[in-house]
């Protein structure tokens, strides 16, 4: 059966049939209609069950207050969620109705967001009267306008009015207005920001134009915001007051002017205020059979009460709905009411459609979103905004300024504020306060006898207002039925925060075009295209080669072939990501003197020092190594993920601490391409390339560097080594990075020079006991705890950090430190993040006490698989049998010295 | 969205910037004479007040300085113009 009138519906086009699919059944409609209104029309009275108790659920509001009608699109790009009431049909559109949760489509989704910002000096949210009056006011002074509806029409409460239609041509054609439509602004940050999802094809369906982003995210910055957003009907609750066939009474009359669809024959309406009299007029018009009206007023003016002799029937003042009953699917079929006198008359009727309308919510949760409070008005009976906040105003229902909505519906007699009719216990687990979350009065007693009477608290226990339409539906109600059980005045109990966004946002409109490779920058070094072959690893925002299979080669057998080279002939690497900062001026010596460790202003021109920074707490922030490149000017190297963060505190604490020192700072990270060449053969292959350099250990030693020509190509060659053997780290200007990548391949050919990845320069590290800050570090280790006192100064005055680590606290003997770890078996793989407990402890019988855990661990140690840890007073612990635990797996483990390689660092010579 | 008034740029996103907690902590001229309690008090005690706040901002995607704004933290009103004093506690 069709519950579509013959006539009307502003928004429907019927020369433009369309058919929808609702769980594989199709549904005729026509073009303007929403899937709400197309369901209500062909009488499929159930779109959704209660997610716990599978109860049946209808249509009960037509905007964003709609609680119920939450279904799942499942063709396009489909959508999890989708509120019936905002989806536009269109021919094909495919929906499945849901109970209570929604899936995620199982590929990618092929839409293209968009992101637009837009400056204005009014923006206006709401394009009903209010915000149509208000932008045209503010257009007519020659302000910028951007005015953005949630709905495909403007109007709001006064849709279809001339007024709306002759503001809306006033404005159109102004170059300095901007209308949009099908925007949801769904968050006010602060300071006037918006930020509006508009949906520009998603009502066109296929016949959408290629190349429109389907939807576009907003960021609206205004010089003052205009909040016209209306306000939302409420519902008054009783016993089975979520069956299919209860609905919010203008809502059903609206949907007889928008969309020509009459929602039930036979009605029993209760409202708190006139408007909701006006509504089963219009329902009466229409065709609605008026079995009762009741209200639960004293009395209602008489002139309103008169016109309901027409329709044969008249207004039952101070009469409430107390429960209904339904057929075996769970509809409505009859009510059941009493009057609210001490005489408590009871009457049963058999209606399909109940109408109830306890007043409006002005739309206040978008002035809310920042901090804006609200207060309890009784002459509006609702929650209105209280005191503004900056360049924001409030006007129309959004105010609680009522006289738009009710263009045809004025109010004769103030409303009353009623949320609930009498309920018994046993009826109270009936009595539904979310049904989106199928919470009940039942719960809301159940908070309140645990002792919880904020409104916050009662939120989280019941979670009620916490599901995807957020409590617009039945948040405010909710707190006065709180406030009543409480038997305290509303005003006291208040309402829960709202939060952005207003209604749900999808990840992907979010995303906009930063998605896959644009999701973050991708850096690359300057000889990128040498290495690219090669699997690489994401460090940081950087590319780095991971490792250099040869044929088909596997990882393990890749980075033990790599590490040999680099353990007995000759291995190079692209080094260049390391940060690298240039500090001029006199004063360079005391600022690295105050950040690092260790002492550097006594660093003679030509020398290098390994320095360790900490934070003001004692913690190690970073480490690297500094050259002295002349008097006034040092150089300094960064790990590769903190070269930002490095930079930014020597920035932070010249600007705001030292000011008065004399030291400028340049990032020259991507300036300079670095070669490293480790092996005892890198002596041979350098010297082949620098040919005006005495390669020679005592004309050139450790922690030196020399400014030559390699190749024919200006470079500074630094003897630094991050694997223990020989090495020379060559820096180029960034452009000649790919030829002296090339000349070192070439030089290096004779002695088999073997390119090597992140994973062998790990493996090398990691043998020598050398920390990656970051990795074997979290922000609660100290240079001590690296087994790395020699790098602090006993001399200086002071270091950043060096107060700390005076703290006796800092020197306990169990504080965690650095240690290496290898298999018992000497063979089993130890996991990274595993925790360390007592040898066969008994897993199954937490808690198990933990020692520490593994921080780094590799498989292609030069001795088999080895491991470095975090272990409670580990320095003390060497030899003893640990378990290593990862998914309840243990591997028994044997604590060794951090340095598990060349513990007396021989061959750095060569 | 906070829009923050950089002396140098003038009043951007704060996206563009990077909180740098309260004002006027200044790195303790002799830290070796602070008994323990004090250099705690340094390193982790802060203001937290319901009100006015002076509190340092980094234009990390502008002109990379360092200034300090007074903000009301319940209002998130910003007033007057940002100064560079990196000792200013309140404006009086």
């Amino acid at each position: 059966m069709s519950r579509r009138l013959p006539h009307g519906g502003s928004r429907i086009d019927r020369s433009r049939p369309v058919t929808l699919v609702v769980d594989g059944v199709p549904v005729e409609a026509y073009a303007g209609d929403t899937v709400a209104s197309a369901i209500l029309a062909g009488d499929h009275g159930i779109v959704s069950a209660g997610i716990y108790t599978a109860r049946p659920r209808g249509i009960m509001g037509i905007g964003q207050e709609e609680a119920n009608a939450f279904v799942q699109v499942t063709s396009g790009a489909g959508e999890p969620l989708a509120l019936a009431t905002a989806v536009e049909v269109y021919d094909g559109l495919a929906i499945e109705r849901v109970a209570g949760r929604g899936w995620l489509a199982d590929g990618p989704d092929p839409s293209r967001y968009d992101l637009t910002y837009a400056h204005a000096e009014v923006a206006v949210v709401g394009g009903g009267l209010a915000g149509l009056r208000a932008a045209a006011a503010a257009a007519r002074r020659g302000a910028r306008v951007i005015l953005l509806e949630d709905q495909p029409v403007l109007g709001g409460a006064a849709e279809g009015l001339s007024e709306v239609a002759a503001l809306a041509a006033e404005l159109a054609p102004n170059p300095l207005v901007r209308m949009l439509t099908r925007t949801t602004v769904t968050g006010s940050h602060g300071h006037r920001r918006l930020v509006a999802v508009q949906r520009r094809t998603d009502h066109l369906g296929p016949a959408a134009p290629t190349g429109v982003a389907r939807r576009r995210l907003w960021q609206v910055q205004a010089g003052e915001v205009v909040l016209a957003t209306g306000a939302q009907e409420r519902p008054m609750v009783f016993a089975d007051n979520d069956r299919p066939g209860v609905m919010l009474a203008c809502a059903a009359a609206d949907y007889v002017s928008r969309f020509g669809v009459l929602a039930g024959d036979r009605a029993v309406v209760w409202t708190a205020h006139d408007a909701g009299l006006y509504a089963a007029l219009e329902l009466a018009a229409a065709g609605t059979r008026l079995v009762s009206v009741l209200d639960v007023r004293d009395r209602v003016a008489s002139e309103l009460a008169r016109r309901f002799a027409a329709y044969g029937t008249r207004v039952k003042c101070g009469a409430q709905v107390v429960g209904t009953d339904g057929d075996a699917d769970g509809r409505l079929t009859r009510v059941h009411t009493r009057s609210l006198d001490a005489g408590g008359e009871v009457h049963s009727y058999d209606v399909d459609l109940l109408a109830v309308s306890g007043g409006f919510n002005p739309a206040v949760q978008l002035f809310s979103h920042h901090g804006g409070r609200t207060r309890w008005s009784p002459e509006v009976a609702g929650f209105v905004p209280d005191c503004a906040t900056d360049g924001e105003l409030s006007v129309g229902g959004a105010a609680g300024d009522y006289t738009v909505i009710e263009r045809w519906r004025t109010p004769l007699t103030a409303p009353e504020t009623h949320f609930c009719a009498d309920v018994a216990d046993d009826e109270a687990d009936r009595v539904f306060l979310d049904p989106q979350r199928d919470a009940t009065l039942q719960d809301l007693r159940a908070a309140h006898a645990a002792g919880l009477s904020s409104v916050e608290h009662v939120k989280r226990f019941t979670t009620i207002g916490t599901a995807a339409d957020q409590g617009k539906g039945f948040g405010v109600l909710a707190v006065g039925v709180l406030a009543r059980e409480l038997g305290r005045p509303i005003e006291e109990v208040g309402t829960t925060t709202y939060r952005p966004p207003l209604t749900p946002i999808s990840f992907g409109v979010l995303a906009g075009r930063t998605r896959g490779d644009l999701s973050d920058p991708i850096r690359v070094t300057a000889l990128h295209d040498r290495v690219s072959h090669a699997p690489m690893e994401d460090v940081g925002q950087w590319k780095r080669p991971w490792y250099f299979p040869r044929d088909d080669e596997g990882i393990e057998d890749a980075v033990r072939r790599e590490c040999r080279a680099v353990r007995t002939g000759v291995g190079m690497m692209d080094a260049s990501t390391l940060g690298k900062i240039v500090l001029q001026g006199e004063d360079v010596g005391v600022l690295l003197d105050l950040v690092y460790t260790n002492l550097f202003s006594t660093l003679a021109v030509g020398k290098v020092r390994y320095g360790l920074m900490c934070g003001p707490d004692g913690m190690v922030l970073d480490d690297g190594t500094t050259a002295r490149l002349s008097e006034p000017e040092w150089m300094m190297s960064t790990t590769t993920g903190n070269a930002a963060a490095v930079y930014d505190w020597l920035e932070e604490l010249l600007q705001t601490e030292w000011p008065e020192l004399d030291v400028r700072l340049t990032s020259v990270t991507e300036q300079w391409s670095v070669v490293a060449v480790a092996g005892p053969r890198s002596r041979e292959v350098v010297a082949a390339i620098a040919l005006d350099l005495d390669c020679s250990a005592e004309e050139f030693g450790f922690m030196q560097w020399r400014e030559t020509t390699v190749a024919g190509i200006p470079a500074r060659i630094m003897r630094v080594s991050f694997s223990g053997e020989l090495a020379y780290e060559i820096n180029v200007a960034s452009w000649y990075g790919a030829a002296l990548w090339d000349a070192v391949a070439a030089a290096g050919a004779s002695w088999g020079i073997t390119p090597y990845g992140t994973e062998a320069m790990h493996v090398l590290r990691a043998e020598k006991g050398f920390p990656i800050i970051g990795q074997d570090t979290d922000g609660t280790v100290t240079p001590y705890d690296l087994g790395m006192a020699w790098a602090v100064s006993k001399k200086k005055t002071d270091f950043i950090g060096r107060r700390s680590l005076q703290r006796e606290q800092m020197h306990v003997p169990d504080r965690r430190q650095l240690v290496g770890l290898v298999p018992v078996d000497g063979s089993s793989a130890i996991m990274e993040g595993a925790q360390l407990v007592a040898h066969e402890s008994d897993l199954r019988d937490p808690p198990v006490a933990m020692h520490g855990h593994v921080t780094s661990s590799y498989l292609a140690g030069a001795g088999g698989p080895f491991a470095l840890a975090l272990l409670d007073g580990g320095s003390e612990r060497e030899g003893e049998v640990l378990d290593a635990v990862d998914d309840l797996v243990p591997v028994a483990v044997r604590v060794t010295g951090p340095v598990s390689y060349d513990p007396q660092g021989q061959r750095r010579d060569g | 969205m906070l829009r923050i008034p950089c002396p140098h740029c003038g009043e951007r996103d704060e996206t563009e910037f990077e909180y740098g907690g309260q004002a006027g902590v200044a790195y303790p001229e002799d830290s070796a004479v602070l008994d323990d309690r004090a250099w705690s008090e340094y390193l982790f005690y802060r203001d937290n007040p319901r009100g006015w706040f002076c509190e340092r901002w980094f234009h990390t995607a502008g002109c990379r300085q360092w200034f300090v704004v007074e903000r009301h933290t319940v209002t998130d009103e910003i007033a007057g113009p940002p100064r560079a004093d990196f000792t200013a506690k309140r404006r009086t």
